[in-house]
């Protein structure tokens, strides 16, 4: 009798805060729905946390999937699914917050309120039960669990939690007048609070969405998404949690923007976290300092959709390298656009401590197809960045690309075999050596609302699998530079079933519960994941329905289909989308709106925002010298 | 070009460190590689000077001494650092305990002086509580154990299934009532460190050989010892010798590891 990694369940990690459960009047549980070691370092769960944990009276507490080894203890003695901090069970708590940064969560979720003894119906929850609320970017179209959450809150969380706080917390100490309904009610009332009971779905009988309509007059037809405006006002995380176990990111990581315009029309997260919000330098320099005192951590990680974009990378990377100057701390940049990368960044980036790979993403491996995804990189962009990494002693390149984009073919993607190969021949040039390498990495593509690509047909698995081997096999059987070149590849299963959930309406709610009840955990995992099991319940849940997988996946929508999404505001103006879907057809591209004149995404518009970019020309806050 | 990390200067090593410490409580869960991750942060939040390795992947210098299990507690767990200032040994105790989540406990610091730590650690000394298990039931199993020459128990190990002689490094195994536990016995036994390691729970297999002791619930095992075996079988202190020697001579230069 016992479990894998008994520590993941301990809790006790550095900087978490167990609070007196009777001296708090407003409770909630943060879930991130995977194990341990992938959600613990998770941003949005531990800002929240943070957030919620320094407000009075209101006490946080986390909790993540369990491996099945310790599920099946839990059922054989009647352990309810606990927090992780205080091993309190989760269904005492007032709210149970769960963020979703992948669909493939859904199944966890389910198992979680199950363990948790919350009925898995929205429906079915009695006032006794804890308010149920998605985050994260899957609650963009939270429609296929719609049946299993209370509420979904859009965007950004910081403030959201305050307010859902003080509505609980007036409702609770009213006496929780008019039960459960009347707090979704005043929830919803709040125009950028999603509660799915009070929407209501009509469908044709084709079986193409009617319409969705509040089935309440005091409640929006559209739920806007929050915008957290000055990044400066909230420098979390502060004192970041520290695991006792290893998780997936060992390091302290700085949110140095949020948002994207760079307008790649496949990327979900650069869509809907616009406008662009940059954090100051002396800002980002404050939180680096404080989170590595509080942490002990050795690495920080500069994080955004487009690191390098910061208007102010160059001095801030050249100010953080001089002052660990010595110290073993080393900086990351996790995500670098080929065409912003140049070496004296990349140099700051080594001088301390490690030096870790360097990592691009063009996506697309002909040069037509970057123009469809609007990726805006050239093979002379490449072959320019990867000659400089390679000159300055890097040997080896991670190259991402994806498979089964809009109107592609099968020469589009073979045509990543000789940007490969071109690679290389740089790469020996300018380093005189042999011995380099890269790798190729490639997934399938799925394409996801709030996107230009939202309309877009799917690519099937069957041609994606076999697309994905014509790649590797030219690869391989290249004489010349195929031993130098990794190819890493995804299949196209698990992806349809992204698909089937991204861009679901409320009917794939059934499908989720029916994989759950046959077992299906931890869908993200390739070792839980069963393409047959979610198939099957597919065919069992959708029987007396018109539409099938194929429908919500491989289907290209028109202009005038009602999306699932459609009462959900990105703030991205649905024309203006179809617009870039149809430019994306012909090729045309798209500037980023940082540096040319607005092309009326709509989100400024209609969230009252604006891009907030620097240059601040602030520095760091000289460090006090401690001897 | 740049194979090789520039020529930083690499700060060099000027003292050694002898840390003793306790595993306890809910950190018993821990692996060892785990509590090397929590030590190393601790390391740096506390400010203490350690000395790092050369090359691309400078690594702190902390050399480990036999961790015991995950699961099991521990009273008697050691490690040696490297620093590349003078410490106070107590001030980096203090600023270590402070540092460490409760449960991983700093009980002694001292320089090291002379010889080499792991010399020192040949044995241990174990306490296994067994729950649901009579008095009578254990003598009778402790003493079987006792007398039968050679166990044979499987383990499974990560290469594979390994047959141990569980009987062969017991020095002693003796069982006493537990006055607070109603229900509880307590398992004392002093086992020699072999390659591969008979860990308590490969004694309790033995035990469940010889006599079918079979407790319902899953022990508690804790290290309250680790040392050198004398000639009279008791456990000799592993710092002592640099205690010793710290007395004899003048006091450690005061520079503060803390901040």
């Amino acid at each position: 009798m016992s479990v894998s990694k008994p520590v993941q369940y301990v809790g006790g990690e550095l900087n978490s805060v167990v609070k007196d459960w009777a001296s708090c009047d407003v409770r909630w549980c943060l879930m991130y729905p995977d194990a341990y070691e992938v959600g613990l370092p998770n941003q949005g769960v531990q800002i929240l946390y943070e957030v919620l944990g320094e407000l009075d009276g209101v006490l946080v507490e986390r909790t993540y999937s369990v491996w099945p080894d310790l599920e099946a203890l839990m059922r054989t003695h009647h352990i309810p699914q606990f927090t992780v901090d205080a091993h309190r069970p989760v269904g005492a708590f007032d709210i149970f917050g769960i963020s979703f940064s992948t669909e493939l969560g859904y199944t966890n979720m389910l198992n979680a309120l199950d363990l948790a003894g919350i009925p898995i119906e929205a429906a079915d929850r009695t006032d006794d039960d804890p308010i149920v609320i998605a985050g994260g970017h899957a609650a963009f179209n939270p429609e296929p669990i719609a049946d299993f959450i209370d509420a979904a809150v859009l965007g950004d969380g910081e403030q959201a939690v305050i307010a859902i706080t003080a509505i609980v917390r007036e409702w609770k100490a009213a006496g929780r007048p008019g039960g459960r309904v009347e707090l979704l009610h005043r929830l919803a009332r709040t125009g950028n609070i999603y509660v799915p009971r009070f929407y209501d779905v009509t469908y044709k009988p084709d079986g193409h969405l009617e319409s969705v309509r509040p089935n309440r007059d005091d409640i929006p037809a559209r739920v806007s998404k929050h915008t957290l405006m000055d990044l400066d006002a909230w420098p979390y995380p502060k004192k970041p949690l520290v695991p006792l176990a290893e998780t997936v990111h060992e390091r302290f990581s700085v949110e140095i923007f949020r948002g994207c315009t760079r307008g790649c029309r496949f990327c979900q997260a650069g869509m809907i976290t616009r406008p662009v919000r940059e954090r100051s330098v002396d800002t980002i320099g404050a939180m680096v300092d404080a989170g590595l005192k509080a942490s002990g951590f050795q690495e920080v990680g500069l994080l955004s959709l487009s690191s390098a974009d910061h208007s102010e990378i160059g001095p801030l990377a050249k100010q953080l390298a001089d002052r660990y100057e010595g110290s073993n701390t080393s900086l990351s940049l996790p995500s670098t656009r080929v065409d912003a990368f140049n070496v004296d960044l990349a140099n700051e980036f080594s001088r301390n401590g490690r030096r870790s790979g360097l990592t691009f993403a063009p996506e697309g491996g002909s040069e037509r197809m970057r123009k469809v995804i609007n990726k805006m990189v050239t093979e002379a962009d490449l072959i320019r960045t990867v000659t400089t990494a390679y000159a300055q002693g890097w040997r080896r390149v991670k190259l991402y690309f994806m498979c089964g984009l809009p109107t592609e073919t099968d020469d589009d993607v073979v045509q990543i075999a000789d940007l490969a190969r071109k690679v290389i021949q740089a790469g020996r040039t300018a380093s005189g050596s042999r011995d380099i390498g890269c790798t190729v990495s490639i997934g399938g593509f799925v394409p996801k609302p709030h996107t230009p690509f939202q309309w877009a047909a799917q690519l099937d698995h069957a041609t994606t699998d076999s697309r994905l081997l014509k790649l590797r096999d030219t690869i391989r059987g290249d004489r010349q530079y195929g031993k130098a070149i990794g190819f890493r590849y995804h299949d196209g299963k698990p992806g349809i079933v992204e698909g089937l959930l991204s861009r679901g309406d409320r009917r794939v709610g059934r499908i989720i519960k029916q994989v759950w009840q046959d077992g299906g955990r931890f869908d993200g995992w390739s070792e839980h994941f069963s393409f047959d099991r979610w198939m099957s319940a597919a065919d069992t849940a959708l029987r007396d329905e018109p539409v099938d997988v194929d429908w919500y996946t491989t289907r290209e929508r028109d202009r005038a289909e009602v999306l699932p999404w459609d009462h959900l505001d990105s703030g991205l103006d649905k024309d203006w989308l179809w617009q870039d879907w149809q430019d994306s057809l012909s090729d045309i591209e798209v500037e980023d709106c940082r540096w040319t004149p607005c092309f009326d995404c709509g989100v400024c518009d209609t969230m009252g925002t604006d891009i907030q970019v620097g240059p601040t020309g602030r520095t760091l806050l000289p460090l006090t010298v401690v001897t | 070009m740049a194979r090789q990390p520039d020529a930083r200067e690499v700060a060099p090593a000027v003292q050694r460190l002898r840390v003793h410490f306790a595993k306890r409580g809910r950190l018993r869960f821990t692996s060892h590689r785990d509590f090397q991750r929590v030590f190393e942060r601790a390391i740096r939040r506390a400010g203490v000077p350690i000395a790092y390795s050369a090359g691309f992947s400078p690594h702190p210098k902390i050399s480990y001494v036999g961790a015991a299990s995950t699961g099991a507690a521990s009273e008697a767990e050691y490690l040696e650092i490297a620093v590349t200032q003078t410490c106070d040994p107590v001030a980096v105790r203090d600023a270590l305990d402070a540092a460490l989540p409760t449960g991983f406990d700093i009980i002694e610091v001292v320089e090291a002086r002379s010889g080499s730590l792991p010399d020192r650690i040949d044995t241990s000394r174990w306490q296994v509580t067994l729950n649901g298990v009579t008095l009578a039931e254990a003598e009778n199993a402790v003493q079987r154990f006792l007398q039968t020459e050679s166990i044979s128990v499987e383990r499974v190990l990560k290469d594979g299934r390994r047959t141990l002689d569980a009987r062969l490094p017991v020095v002693s195994l003796g069982v006493v009532e537990e006055p607070d536990l109603p229900g509880c016995v307590i398992l004392e036994m002093v086992v020699r460190h072999l390659t591969p390691a008979v860990r308590p729970d490969d004694v309790l297999a033995g035990l469940r050989q010889v006599s079918d002791l079979a407790p319902p619930l899953p022990p508690l095992v804790k290290r309250l010892a680790q040392g050198h075996l004398d000639e009279f079988d008791k456990l000799a202190d592993p710092l002592a010798p640099d205690r010793d020697a710290a007395a004899g001579v003048d006091s450690v230069a005061e520079i503060s590891a803390t901040r």
